[in-house]
């Protein structure tokens, strides 16, 4: 199993106004894994994946403590452009957000943003994305249909592929599949254990079973702290805290 | 027992509502064919393209039409620019502090002014310290500020109702947030945008007080050559054929004309935004078909 750690949460303390939402967080994501980030609603778990890339900054009165380390280097201080880390670090969000344009444009718009204007390669790279979502099967021929008229799992997939166009090196998942069928979900699943094999990869989910069978390491929250983390295989068959097994056995939450 | 006592309170709430529906909708009515009755006799080709005649007891009304155009297009060139860029950055960039919402509170306040108070202020900034004389452009200007508050609220709205996943999704590619609101927020929100906009300006368009001292004029037998001339304004005209003439009576037709022609040209006002708004709505969504 990879070791290298790639980025690193130390000493996160994180307010919402007065309210202490993440409270004293320490945790290493290692390279080319995935790391599962499991808890009850309101533990803290999706407020934590979103300080990764900084999308905690668009919400006013957030207030961070800590650092934040991609790589050994700190990403959330002044010094640090908020957008050159989002084209490092990609999230794909809870619910499937297709902008209202064509398939297409929904992948090429990430490459025009960052000033790609060669169209060949424009296409080239969509199609590149399209394939590696599993998605190009599906749809090609149809690329200029609007990206709305796909299914649930369908634009989900074409989210993946649209963060997948501007090559970042991790990739934060938000409960993918909390609004998706079981067979819309195992296509997910299958694609989060085949982009570990590029990726570094960090998923949040209130699914036990989705982060067994995806995740190689485990960070149960609770009430905004970590209380464990390992790898998977030891927090679903030998947690060490009392809470951790409670939870995985389905005693609350 | 319990249900047939609901079942009564039911209908007798929306009997109540269908006859305020109703109550509106007959004043609606009522007001257009008073108009459309006693003005449509007086409107012909002549009457829309000829200056008034014989002390205005003869001829037409177009300098009035002319000056009103041009007017409300001045209005439009000062308040949509001013007026969306003000409530892009209200609402995308502006903190939720003290000085936002003291600013929000001034627009708010703003939309009760007076509309007669705008054209005393008018007076003495455009046509006074500014020295743009009674003219179009003093009375364009005046207008337009008093549209701004109509103008930013209804671009507010417009904006709010762009999902906030659009400009996520943008800000998570490594959009900054000028790219976000440029290329995932405007395409959806200008439609709404330029609805709330005209409806302002057509607003603008019937107002009579903002622009008695700051421009119209009682009567011009030419139409207007420069923004800076005064002109003759569609409800400043009406206003003068009802109270002003020396025989009100004698032109009680041409006020209702005037009257019936200022309602028209509002109305496709209020039509052109909403073809706008379906058009470019239409286009927003299904962009790249």
């Amino acid at each position: 199993m990879a070791t290298k750690i790639r980025m690193k949460a130390e000493n996160v303390n994180f307010y919402y106004g007065a309210h202490h939402v993440l409270k004293g967080i320490n945790l290493e994501i290692r390279n080319n894994a995935v790391t599962a980030i499991i808890g009850p609603s309101g533990c803290g778990k999706s407020t934590f994946i979103r300080l990764l890339n900084r999308m905690h900054e668009i919400v006013p009165n957030a207030r961070l403590e800590g650092r934040i380390l991609l790589d050994g280097k700190d990403v959330v201080g002044s010094d640090v452009d908020a957008v050159d880390l989002r084209k490092r670090v990609g999230m794909v969000f809870q619910k499937p957000n297709p902008f209202p344009k064509s398939i297409f444009e929904n992948i090429a718009y990430g490459l025009q943003i960052n000033g790609v204007r060669n169209k060949a390669l424009i296409e080239e790279r969509v199609v590149d994305s399209l394939k590696k979502a599993a998605l190009w099967g599906e749809i090609k021929g149809r690329l200029h249909d609007s990206a709305l008229r796909l299914s649930g799992g369908q634009q989900q997939r074409l989210c993946i592929a649209r963060c997948l166009a501007i090559e970042p090196e991790v990739i934060l998942f938000d409960e993918p599949c909390a609004s998706l069928d079981p067979i819309s979900t195992k296509k997910i699943e299958d694609l989060i254990l085949e982009l570990e094999k590029d990726y570094t990869i960090v998923i949040v989910t209130h699914n036990m079973q989705q982060a067994a069978r995806v995740s190689d390491y485990t960070g149960f929250f609770l009430m905004g702290e970590l209380i464990e983390f390992d790898q998977t295989e030891i927090i679903f068959k030998a947690p060490r805290d009392k809470r951790t097994e409670d939870y995985i056995t389905g005693r609350f939450g | 027992m319990k249900i047939r006592y609901s079942r009564i309170v039911e209908f007798f709430g929306f009997m109540s509502l269908r006859v305020c529906m109703v109550v509106v909708g007959m004043i609606l009515v009522v007001i257009f064919y008073d108009i459309i009755t006693k003005g449509i006799g007086i409107v012909s080709w002549e009457f829309l393209t000829q200056p008034p005649a014989d002390g205005m007891t003869k001829g037409g009304i177009f300098p009035a039409i002319v000056g009103t155009f041009f007017v409300t297009i001045i209005t439009a060139l000062l308040s949509v620019p001013l007026g969306m860029g003000c409530a892009i950055y209200l609402n995308e960039y502006a903190r939720d502090n003290g000085l936002t919402r003291f600013i929000r509170m001034s627009i708010r306040n703003l939309s009760g002014v007076p509309s007669i108070v705008y054209g005393l202020f008018g007076v003495s900034l455009f046509v006074e310290m500014l020295h743009f004389g009674t003219s179009i452009l003093a009375a364009g200007c005046t207008l337009g500020l008093m549209t701004l508050p109509l103008t930013i609220t209804a671009s507010e709205e417009a904006l709010k109702t762009v999902p906030r996943s659009y400009r996520e999704g943008a800000l998570a590619l490594g959009a900054t947030k000028w790219q976000s609101i440029w290329s995932n927020v405007l395409p959806y929100a200008v439609p709404g945008m330029l609805t709330g906009t005209i409806l302002g300006l057509s607003r603008a368009a019937g107002e009579t007080a903002p622009i008695l001292f700051t421009g119209a004029a009682f009567f011009l037998p030419d139409i207007p050559n420069s923004i800076l001339s005064q002109f003759m304004a569609l409800p400043y005209h009406l206003y003068i054929m009802s109270t002003q003439h020396h025989n009100i009576t004698l032109v009680r037709p041409i006020a209702y004309g005037t009257a019936l022609v200022l309602v028209v040209m509002i109305f496709a006002m209020n039509l052109a935004a909403v073809i706008l708004r379906y058009h470019l709505r239409k286009k927003g969504i299904s962009h790249g078909h």
